[in-house]
């Protein structure tokens, strides 16, 4: 079975077909990233402008790249939330209409979803159940997975995500769009433990998260009289080490508490070498293991969202084949997902 | 010639099928939400004159201008309708969709673009249904727009509505007629469109896409921090 993904949520435009019994045969990414860095930010219509350009050439290169046409898509899955509005649109309207014409099973997939499940997608996978990472720009929980569908949150950040805090830090630094990666970049040349930054609800019984606070405490670090910018590097390190200590110590945490012994790191902020290198380390220790998407399936990507897709009809969940409403679900947490629905 | 087409540039929807010279139209249930009731009124017309997709000449759909939303809502619609079908994509200007039911030789489209401004362009009609654009469309404030020159245009468009006295005492004057309760139609789209497959005027899917016409649609660091505003 081939499940064509389509994935439009916020600033990337994504396709992929993948084969439940060849994988994943082909996927393509458009980042819009240049079209953004002007802006200091996703500006919503250029992105819903940009995805419905990119969206059928996409479609087109995938098939071709993957040596065969739409007769050979069996079903047609696309992000449907959380995300931007307008975004989300333009990837449901165009699986959609294209289900309608094809004749074939439509599945709308959660984002996060998608993201949670890509390590599975890798050669050496995690089995069920296990606890997941979810860590980027618009996301930081913990979630307990027992299969597909079954999610339960432990915790989330009550406020900024933990990429976010790091674009928003880069931009009080003065690294430019987006800054996250650059301030990683920055970290890597710096030492830490100069600076004084709090760890965030690091001895909070919870596995809640916060970061807006230690984007405060740099601005107090930069705004004093003492601030020389040549330590740069250096704040960076010790902005980067407060962030990656408490995502680590609450990822442990999570693991004792449920007695789990496999950690799932997926999103953007799971490439931050630092981040593995710790988590791997705290791992090992308690003879646990971290598994993680491969790299170019961190970021925002259709290889996923085909591969949920395929997973929830392999399952059997009983799904449209078009000629429906068009709706997106711009908001909507994970811990509300059901395992596949049959018959 | 068999066309389905689509336009939802305003908050007043349809959809119809063009076939044998015939059009059946529909409009669309819900003001904001014409996504909900989109695809299930495609196949319900098709199935109306039993006919398949893969039947059709062509995907026509209201390019616009308009809200941005509804542009994209008809574009990928058409674009994936299309695709999947191996059928050609016929975008046609909403303006020139909204003149045709002007009925004139000359008219005149302003339809209203929010942010106190209008989408406004001209077409003069040598046969009837035949719009030939004479000003391309602009997005303007009422008070700039101004009549290209020659006798008896007729004003169409909800921008005469929504903000009326705000048009330039000039153009009132020079217009013959003034039809502020139109909006374009998907029966005239595929009509405009059935001319332009006609004359070989059709694209790829992948290549079906909205005409804006507000290309600005937000400011960048830069222009904020010479307005003064924060990076």
């Amino acid at each position: 079975m081939r499940v064509l993904g389509i994935e439009t949520s916020c600033d990337e435009t994504g396709v992929a077909l993948y084969d439940t019994c060849g994988g994943l045969l082909a996927h393509r990414v458009h980042s819009q990233i240049d079209l953004h860095a002007a802006y200091g930010g996703v500006v919503p219509e250029l992105a819903s402008r940009d995805h419905i350009r990119c969206l059928p050439v996409l479609v087109r290169q995938t098939l071709e790249e993957a040596g065969c046409g739409l007769e050979a898509v069996d079903a047609v899955a696309y992000t449907v939330g959380p995300g931007l509005a307008g975004a989300l649109l333009v990837g449901a309207g165009f699986a959609e209409a294209l289900g309608t014409a094809r004749g074939v099973p439509v599945l709308p997939i959660h984002h996060l979803e998608g993201h949670l499940l890509s390590p599975l997608l890798s050669g050496d996978p995690p089995a069920f159940p296990f606890v997941a990472l979810l860590v980027s720009g618009g996301h930081t929980q913990l979630m307990r997975v027992g299969g597909v569908g079954d999610y339960a949150l432990l915790g989330e950040t009550l406020d900024d995500a933990a990429g976010e805090a790091f674009d928003k830090t880069a931009k009080l630094l003065g690294l430019g769009y987006p800054g996250g990666p650059q301030l990683a970049r920055l970290a890597a040349d710096g030492r830490p433990g100069r600076f004084a930054l709090p760890r965030p609800m690091l001895r909070s019984p919870d596995l809640d998260f916060s970061f807006s606070g230690l984007k405060t405490a740099v601005v107090n670090v930069v705004s004093a009289p003492a601030w020389d910018p040549d330590d740069v590097a250096d704040l960076a390190a010790d902005f980067q080490e407060a962030v990656v200590e408490v995502l680590c110590a609450k990822s442990l945490r999570a693991l004792a508490e449920t007695a789990l012994s496999q950690l799932v790191v997926a999103g953007g902020v799971g490439a931050n070498r630092r981040l593995r290198a710790r988590l791997d380390e705290a791992a090992a220790e308690k003879g646990w293991r971290v598994y993680y998407p491969e790299p170019e399936l961190c970021t925002d990507n259709g290889a996923m969202i085909a591969f949920a897709g395929a997973l929830r009809l392999s399952a059997g969940e009983s799904v449209g084949r078009g000629g429906g409403a068009i709706r997106v679900r711009p908001r909507w947490a994970l811990a509300e997902l059901v395992p596949p629905r049959t018959g | 010639m068999k066309i389905l087409a689509i336009e939802t540039s305003c908050e007043h929807a349809t959809a119809a099928l063009l076939a044998g010279g015939e059009t059946l139209e529909r409009p669309l249930e819900g003001h904001a939400n014409h996504s909900e009731y989109l695809l299930p009124m495609l196949v319900s017309l098709l199935a109306e004159a039993q006919f398949r997709l893969q039947d059709l000449d062509a995907i026509a759909f209201g390019a616009g201008p308009g809200a941005f939303t509804g542009l994209r809502l008809a574009c990928s619609v058409a674009q994936g309708l299309a695709m999947g079908a191996e059928l050609r994509v016929v975008p046609v200007c909403s303006l020139a969709a909204l003149a045709v039911q002007a009925k004139a030789e000359r008219v005149f489209v302003a339809s209203d673009a929010r942010m106190g401004e209008a989408y406004a362009a001209a077409y003069r009609f040598a046969s009837p249904g035949v719009p030939i654009e004479v000003s391309a469309p602009v997005c303007v404030p009422p008070e700039a727009l101004v009549l290209p020159d020659g006798q008896a245009w007729v004003a169409i468009g909800s921008a005469l509505g929504h903000h009326d006295g705000r048009f330039p005492p000039a153009l009132r004057a020079q217009a013959s007629g003034w039809m502020p309760n139109s909006v374009a139609r998907a029966c005239d789209v595929a009509r405009i469109a059935a001319q332009e497959l006609a004359a070989g005027r059709s694209v790829a899917p992948e290549c079906a896409a909205p005409i804006y016409v507000r290309d600005k649609v937000a400011l960048t660091t830069e222009e904020r921090r010479i307005r003064g505003g924060r990076a």
